[in-house]
Order: structure tokens, then sequence, then C-alpha cells
């Protein structure tokens, strides 16, 4: 069995601050150095720098998929197993392939060259980190939708923080270096505003500075101090997701994963039903905790909030995380308030973390 | 999203006169340095070779007295006032820059230490003196020399260093740009000393570009909370676990690289035994490098919201206990109420001493 190859991830933060072009530079580079280098996949953009960067280095030729009568290229995974480079280049790690590829995401297939002991150098931005995104909704008001889950990026061994100031990036906008020019002034409207890229610029300048933080526990500790935190169990915590039918989960889900990433901590996603089975929302919730490697767990009983309290006392949990109640008149949502506060009064030596939906409380302060 | 409140005239004028400030004063970037020898002169240099390049006046204030041949070619293409005199010691040439008002100057080596007696005691003090006079700086500077940095890099680095500049300064910079480099070009060749550094100046980036973005919301007028940091608010009473939930905040403030606040609100009919416990609670929340703020007003809740969301907190830590304390004297659960009003901001309940507990 081969070692699995060595991932690195070029980050940015919007499209136009020079991904592409530093993959490409870091490959040439690895090619002088007499290692053997492919391109797997690489989206030139319509940039006449980012192409002529492409030259002289090997192109393992796309797979050609017809969908619905038209003709689609993607990334040829299983040629560039049995061509087996030391290192390929593949852009663009949160696309997905269309339907009747192997695999849908590009990051399952990379994850397979990896797996065949090919290392991978590849590039996405930082909106696409799965539990960002609701911050990035908020923040910009713009839904991503091909998100690679965080587990995916703690696999990378390094990771490569392409930075531009939000002014630079602009200014390559109006001289059409990034799109062309009635696509960049749509993008000005949507994306491209200083806010929103000094907003985006600063989590991928923070998301950097933790996985280099994460990158330096494996290695020995250097003090004292250090010694004794890593060696403190009492520290150690586990949190226990609410997982429910309202739509508010899957924002939930993501907050509470990234607290216990940062935190380090153990997760269980756990949902409550009694008699007819699961709502399929909450089925469909307990999928997404799946994908965000969280183990699920669904207790049958009656009354939710025991049930959940008695879970977290016989699983050792420390701390457990519900979605906030919305202010509402309308009964159907007092139910979910008593719970919280039932959970709260019952969980005696717990914390109870109430996680704001970040969704709704910006469209109840828009017009 | 849209405004719904009328501002006050306060605050209108408030606005016109950041705008103005904004406008007149010269503006200013950084490269930040973790390590010696990845090239923080040379980027500075291009930058200018490539504003002069697009019609920009810029002259260069201040070079290293060190310098390779990289750096003199990109000199030699740039006018240059050199450092002036005073007894015996170099300084950048305030006076000539001022009188020569380029729109751009280029000064190398922002932590610099000036000659005793001259205009002030530091270079960053005469860089702020340009800026004021509306031109603007492009500037370096090491990690190590950033004053509240200073102890953690000097713990990884096992070197003091005399000089510094004071993150506030560094927070005024309206661009920064961290200069990366790998290990092998750098003088400090430990690559785990090199990745805590780096980390370090990564934070200190998204400090500074956080920073920026409150400027930019405060001039238009947006309330929106939009930043990615984290700000943890601990509320306490004599009542509450203090010592854990301020531990915990630290953590978590660490952790995510975030800033971390302690909040107390006044009330009057303390007993003096519930004074010292608030005391020495505050006193814990002080050694835990805590921002402290002690609030006023009858309605707790409402307080604490208030702060909280100018402060631009994300999560609340508050205690609750169904037997005692101050917050059971509200017909509707305070701790509820929070919940429901605190909007996007997160909600950490931690269990509560007893009455007659052991502080």
């Amino acid at each position: 069995m081969e070692a699995a190859g060595k991932l690195t991830i070029i980050l940015g933060y919007a499209a136009g601050v020079g991904k592409t072009f530093r993959m490409l530079v870091e490959g040439h580079a690895l090619l002088d150095a007499g290692r053997d280098v492919v391109i797997g996949y690489f989206e030139p953009h319509g940039r006449s720098d980012t192409i002529a960067k492409a030259h002289g280095l090997e192109m393992v030729p796309r797979r050609i998929v017809e969908y619905r009568g038209r003709r689609f290229e993607e990334m040829d995974t299983e040629a560039i197993v049995v061509r087996h480079p030391q290192i390929c280049l593949v852009d663009e790690f949160p696309h997905t392939n269309v339907p009747g590829c192997a695999r849908n995401k590009r990051w399952e297939d990379v994850l397979v060259l990896l797996d065949a002991g090919i290392d991978v150098i590849t590039t996405m931005n930082i909106q696409h980190l799965e539990s960002l995104n609701d911050q990035v909704r908020e923040m910009s008001g713009v839904q991503v939708r091909e998100t690679v889950p965080d587990w995916v990026m703690k696999r990378a061994d390094e990771m490569v923080l392409v930075d531009l100031t939000p002014g630079a990036l602009l200014n390559r906008l109006d001289r059409g270096v990034v799109y062309s020019r009635d696509k960049a002034q749509r993008a000005k409207e949507n994306f491209f505003k200083e806010p929103t890229l000094a907003a985006l610029r600063e989590m991928a300048l923070r998301q950097t500075a933790h996985e280099v933080d994460l990158r330096q526990d494996g290695e020995e500790p250097r003090s004292r101090e250090e010694l004794l935190r890593n060696a403190a169990p009492a520290e150690h915590e586990r949190i226990l997701i609410h997982v429910t039918d309202s739509p508010a989960t899957v924002g939930l889900i993501r907050r509470a994963r990234r607290v216990a990433d940062y935190l380090r901590a153990e997760c269980f996603a756990v949902a409550v039903g009694h008699g007819a089975g699961l709502e399929a929302a909450t089925e469909r919730h307990l999928d997404f905790a799946r994908k965000l490697h969280i183990e699920t767990r669904v207790l049958d009983a009656e009354d939710e909030a025991e049930a959940l309290v008695g879970f977290a006392y016989t699983n050792a949990i420390t701390q457990i995380f519900l979605s906030k109640p919305q202010r509402s008149r309308i009964p159907l949502f007092a139910g979910r308030r008593n719970l919280v506060m039932k959970v709260i009064r019952a969980a005696k030596d717990m914390q109870v973390t109430v996680v704001a939906d970040r969704h709704v409380s910006r469209g109840a302060e828009a017009h | 999203m849209q405004d719904k409140r009328r501002p006050s005239p306060e605050e209108l004028l408030r606005r016109v006169e950041a705008e103005e400030a904004h406008h007149k004063r010269g503006k200013l970037k950084v490269f930040l340095g973790y390590a010696s020898g990845v090239g923080k002169s040379f980027r500075m240099l291009d930058e200018g070779r490539r504003r002069k390049l697009r019609g920009q006046d810029v002259v260069v204030g201040a070079v290293q007295p060190k310098s390779d041949a990289a750096v003199d070619q990109l000199l030699e293409g740039l006018e240059v006032i050199p450092l002036s005199t005073v007894r015996g010691g170099p300084q950048i040439d305030v006076p000539k820059l001022l009188q020569r008002r380029p729109s751009i100057c280029l000064i190398d080596g922002l932590a610099y230490r000036n000659p005793a007696g001259s205009r002030n005691p530091q270079r960053w003090q005469d860089v702020e003196d340009l800026l004021a006079g509306g031109i603007s700086v492009i500037t370096t500077v090491n990690l190590q020399y950033i004053e509240e940095k200073q102890a953690q890099v000097e713990a990884i680095r096992g070197k003091a260093v005399a000089d510094s500049v004071p993150r506030d300064f560094l927070l005024k910079a309206d661009d920064i740009e961290v200069v990366d480099a790998p290990p092998e070009d750098c003088v400090e060749r430990n690559p785990r000393q090199l990745s805590e550094l780096r980390e370090i100046a990564l934070v200190l980036a998204a400090e500074v570009v956080d920073a920026q973005l409150v400027r930019y919301l405060q001039r238009h007028g947006i309330e929106q909370s939009y930043g990615a940091q984290e700000r943890i608010l601990v509320c306490i009473t004599p009542r509450s676990n203090a010592g854990l939930m301020i531990e915990r905040g630290k953590r978590q403030a660490q952790r995510f690289h975030g800033e971390l606040f302690v909040a107390y609100v006044g009330q009057h009919d303390l007993s003096p035994q519930d004074q010292r416990t608030l005391d020495a609670n505050l006193q814990m929340a002080r050694n835990a490098d805590a921002q402290i703020a002690m609030l006023h007003g009858e309605d707790v809740v409402a307080a604490i919201l208030e702060f909280a969301n100018r402060a631009g907190i994300t999560q609340i830590f508050v205690g609750h206990s169904q037997r005692s304390g101050f917050l059971e004297r509200f017909r509707v659960n305070p701790v509820e109420r929070l919940i429901l009003e605190s909007g996007g901001i997160d909600i950490r309940i931690f269990p509560q001493k007893e009455q007659g507990a052991v502080p």
C-alpha cells in the first residue's frame, strides 16, 4: 500500500486574487526541481498571463461527459491515476461535477488521487468552506452552493494564502484582468464591494492562522505550559447538537462544528422522535451532520428535553447546542421556546449554547 | 440592508468629520514580515516603482543601511530624500519631506528609534506627522517590534528587541500585507518557530483588516456587524461561577483569536460579602486580559444587549439558576429574555452556584 499523497491548498478570498497563477508557479518550480508534475485540471478564466503560465506543463486531457445532449469537460481522475505523476495540479477544489461522473465533487476526485499516492496542489476560496457558509451569506448576501466540508480542508498538509488587498483586487477588476467588462460591472454590484472583500479577506487570514495553529500541534510540545494544556482531560469538551426539522438546524450544525473544531471537541448530533418516525427534514439534517463527520443518534422518547439531557449525562456531554427560538406569538413556536428553557433548567452542571439563526436575524432587520 | 432609524444630528456630524479626516489624511500601507530576510524592503520599493510608472509622485524617505543588489537596482529609479543627521544619529528628514510634499513616501524600517533630541522619539511618530501632512506612506515592519505582540514573539524567538511600534498605530493602516516566505529564505530556520510567528502575523493582519472594516462601516453609517472577529462577552454577578466562565471565555477567545470582554451591571444593594466576591471576580477578569465594562441601567438585559451590539459581540456567556440571584427579580426569566432579544448573538448559559455556596 502506497503512502497517501500530500495535499496543498492554495487559499484565496475572491476570484482574481491569483490562486491559479500561484498554483502554476508552484508547478513550474517543482518541475524545475526535477519532479514529475502534471496539470489535472486548470481553469484559464480567459486570463492571458495565467494561460501563458500553463505552457511547459504537461496536461492530462480532460474527460468529455455528455449530459442532456450537451458536452462537458471534467478532470479525468482515472487517467491521472494511470499516468501516476508525483504531483498533480487541480484547480477549483469545490467544483461540482456534472451528473454522470464517478464522483459528485472535485474534492472527492482529489481524495482518490491522494489515496493513489499522488501529491495534489489545489485552489479554493474561503467562502467555499462549509462551516463559514452562514457567515458568508450574512455578510455578502450571497448563498454559496459549492462547499468543501471542514474535515477535507483539515486533510491538507499545507495551506498557502494568496493575499491581495481589496483595493488592489478592485483595481485589477477595473482593468479587466479578472472578468470581461460587463461581468466585472455585475460583480462589483454583488460580491466585489469593499466591505465584503475586506470581511472575506479577514476570514481567510484568520482561517489560515487557525490552520497553521492546528498543524503545529502534531509536533513536540515546547513548554511546560503546553504539556499541561495537552494533558488536562478536564478541559476536554464534548458537544451535543440538537437536530430538528427546523431550517435553522443547518446553521446550528455548521456553527457547532466550527466551535468544536476550534475547541478540539467531540461532537454528536442527536434527534428525538416518537412513534411515527422522524420528519423528512430532520433526516436530511442528520445526513448533513454525517457529511460533516459528526456522529448522529436518534432517540425514541416523548419528552424531548428530558431525552436530550439524559443522553448528555450518559455520554459525558459538556455543552448542549440548541437553536434560538424566534420571537413569535404563534403558539407553534412556543413549544420550541419552552424546550430551550426546559433544557437549561434540566442541564444542571452542563453548559447550554443557544445559537442565533444568522439568516433570520439579518432578514428581520432588513426591510 | 437599510437603516430603519434616522441618524441623530450628532451621528451625522461624526460621520461627516470622519469622512473629511479620511480624505485629508495620507494613506498608510504596511508590509508586515515575521522573519528577517524575507524581502519586505524589496516589496515596498517594487510597489513604489510600479506606482511611479503609473504616474504617481513617489519619493524614498528611508532605506535600511544594508541592502542587496536587487534593492539597490530598484532604488536607482527612485528619488531619495536622504536621512538627516541629529547629534551623530540618522533620522527621517520630516521637514524636507513635508516641504517636498510627494503623494507617496516610502519609509523602510518603521520601528527605528530616533536619536535623542529629535523631533519625535520614534520613527513611527515621524510617519504619523507625514500622514497628518497629507502624504501617503508605504512602510515595512517586522512583527517582533509590535509592542503588544512582543512578549509572545520573544517567547518564540528567545530574543528581545528594544524598539517598538504600538499596535494601535498599525490598526490605523489602510492596507496591510503579510510578507510570506518559505523557511529556506529566512534567517530564522526553525520551521516550528516560523510557523508560530506566521500565525501571529496573520492574526495581526486580520485585526488590521477588521479595524479597517469597522472604520469603513462607521463612515458609511452602517451598523451591521460584518467582521469575522469573534468577541466574547462574559456577564458576571456576585453569584455567577465567574472563575469557570472567565476561564472558558479566555480559552474560546484564544482559540478563535478573538477578544474577551467581561461586563458587570451595577447594583446598589450589594452586601459587603457580595462586593468582595465581585471585586475578586473583576480581578480575575483583569488577570485574564479581558476588557472590562461596568454597565448601568435599571433593565439589566437591555444594558447588556446595548453594550453587546455596540461592541460587536458574537457570543454572550451568562449564568443561570432557578433558585437564587438577582436575575429572578424579574417576572419573565431574564435569561429567556436575553435569548429572545439578542438577535444574531449566540448565548452560552452556565449553571450558577446556589446561594450559600463557597464563592
